[in-house]
């Protein structure tokens, strides 16, 4: 694990194994989540793994109605809409998923701020494995 | 500190021109360029010799996906008969010709050019409301895409941020709505003409003529309420919180402040530019402000030595609804959780305090992503020298206008400040 770049591609092949990783500045301590491969804060390339717990709460959201050819290719569409949003994780950093769990028809039922766990949705796509980020109510 | 940053000269607007922005079924990026560019000749009041031009710096968001063919800036320069001077092609999602303009500007404020042609241009309406979707999603951050974010699924989500740190609510988003419609119907160019208020009664007779029960709206926002006229498109962003899909173009002239006379004797000055940089959705420090649109504001301000105050009307990128509230508040014109309480007072209106997209805005004018930036200042351009007709601002000393435009969700934001002497 300690040899995969801090990179989009470790990123993914970590979630195809149930894994959210972030990183961690070695010299100033700041986490990243997606990782980066130089620290905004110190500019140091000296990062190290670490999996997340994966329990955050709900700090931005929105039921999609409209949406792009790929999620309609999974079933979403005005009379079913899904949900995304953006997860504070217990971590303090934040990550763009899915969420699930919750009455997407019925938008003001979902409340900011509600705690989530992480869930990984697994895709075949090309006869390759993808990952989709999710949290659940 | 840092040197106060300013032009190495003086640079000046002297012509400004637009396509009205609609969905154009028989005309290309071409034909609406050159019908823009015309306008922007008979604008030069003095007059104005292509052959004088010595650059061109066209935005341009994503004509390779909309109607797969990239590579604009010499074909636009051909077509105005410019060739073989240099064309240039920026791109910086929706705010593609404000970075045109900024490229103009520096490249006659280094002394290299002495009169420029910016422009932008983009032709969207020849694919469908999935594949715009799409291809406007290309300029999302990578991790928003990956988990099904699109444009309006972003501001969506802003909005509860905003709702939940400030205690707004939808309501207060449709008094923008109700505004930019107000204003688009005072604005021939706009894709969108008809108040709120209009629309009602135009359901209303419809329904008559079918002979179906009449619909029974109490008011405007009873209206937007309604989910089978205003529909959820990415909750709480409703179709009416949205801006439709355009085709359309733009361009400016711009020369040296020295020889601007030669123009006209009533240009417009660059006296503020500012940009910025943002980042993703996961990694904003805080979801209810643009760190871009704060950076690009300071800038402006800090070049123009001008402050938010000063700045009469604005042009303000509202994509979205709750975009034109949070971005009135990084510009410095109302505080943080501020600006839906002063749309709801009306100091946003026409007759108000600081008159905020006069032209309608993106929301009713129309958003031709490409083209939006200079057709921003277009609407300065108008107002400032007194010529916007019905929705002219009621003050008789206007002198100074901004315009903010935004890309992406917040990966490049601009903010412009004009001046008339």
């Amino acid at each position: 694990m300690e040899n995969k770049p801090f990179s989009d591609v470790s990123y993914n092949q970590f979630l195809n194994e149930d894994k959210l990783m972030g990183c961690r500045c070695k010299s100033c301590g700041t986490l990243y989540l997606p990782p980066r491969p130089i620290c905004i804060e110190c500019y140091s390339f000296d990062m190290e793994w670490v999996e997340m717990k994966g329990k955050g709460k709900l700090v931005a959201f929105t039921a999609v109605s409209v949406g792009p050819p790929y999620m309609v290719a999974e079933g979403f569409n005005r009379k079913n809409p899904y949900c995304v949003g953006v997860v504070e994780l217990e971590e303090g950093v934040k990550i763009d998923a899915r969420i699930e769990g919750v009455d997407t028809k019925d938008p003001e039922t979902i409340k900011w701020g509600m705690p989530l766990t992480v869930k990984f949705l697994h895709r075949t796509e090309e006869e390759k494995m993808k990952t989709f980020l999710a949290f659940e109510a | 500190m840092k040197r106060r940053r300013k032009l190495g000269r003086g640079v000046a607007v002297v012509g400004v021109g637009m396509t009205p922005f609609n969905m154009y079924k028989d005309k290309d990026s071409k034909d609406l360029f050159v019908e823009a560019f015309k306008e922007m000749l008979a604008s030069v009041d003095k007059g104005a010799d292509p052959k004088d031009i010595d650059a061109l710096y066209l935005g341009n968001f994503t004509s390779d996906f909309f109607v797969h063919q990239a590579h604009w800036g010499p074909i636009i320069s051909d077509i105005l008969g410019l060739s073989p001077i240099p064309a240039t092609r920026t791109e910086g999602a929706c705010a593609s010709s404000a970075l045109a303009f900024r490229e103009g500007v520096f490249a006659i404020a280094s002394g290299f050019y002495d009169i420029v042609l910016v422009g932008g241009v983009e032709e969207m309406s020849k694919r469908t409301t999935e594949e715009v979707a799409e291809g406007l999603g290309l300029a999302l951050a990578p991790y928003e895409m990956q988990v099904g974010f699109t444009f309006p699924a972003v501001f969506g989500a802003l909005a509860t941020a905003y709702f939940a740190k400030y205690g707004a609510c939808r309501e207060h988003l449709m008094n923008v709505t109700i505004k930019s419609h107000n204003n688009a119907s005072l604005n021939p160019r706009a894709q969108f003409k008809l108040t709120i208020a209009d629309l009602m009664n135009q359901k209303r007779e419809s329904a008559k003529k079918k002979g179906e029960p009449l619909p029974t709206w109490k008011d405007e926002k009873d209206f937007l309420r309604d989910p089978r006229v205003n529909p959820p498109v990415a909750w709480p962003m409703n179709l009416y919180d949205c801006c439709p899909i355009s085709d359309g173009a733009s361009c400016a002239l711009l020369v040296a402040e020295d020889i601007a006379k030669n123009f006209t004797d009533d240009p417009l000055y660059v006296v503020g530019l500012g940009q910025g940089s943002g980042k993703g959705l996961h990694a904003a420090r805080d979801l209810t402000y643009f760190e871009a649109t704060r950076y690009a504001a300071k800038e402006a301000y800090g070049m123009s030595g001008l402050k938010p105050e000063d700045i009469q009307f604005a042009e303000v990128h509202d994509c979205f609804s709750i975009a034109e509230i949070i971005h009135m508040e990084d510009l410095g014109f109302f505080k943080p959780g501020g600006a839906y309480r002063a749309v709801e007072d009306g100091l946003t209106r026409l007759d108000g305090q600081i008159p905020i997209n006069t032209s309608g805005g993106l929301k009713c004018k129309g958003h031709p992503v490409g083209a939006t930036g200079i057709a921003q200042l277009e609407e300065l351009w108008e107002q400032l020298r007194g010529k916007a007709g019905k929705r002219q601002i009621p003050n008789k000393n206007l002198r100074i206008g901004g315009a903010h435009n935004l890309g992406g969700t917040g990966g490049t934001c601009t903010f412009t400040i004009l001046e008339r002497r």
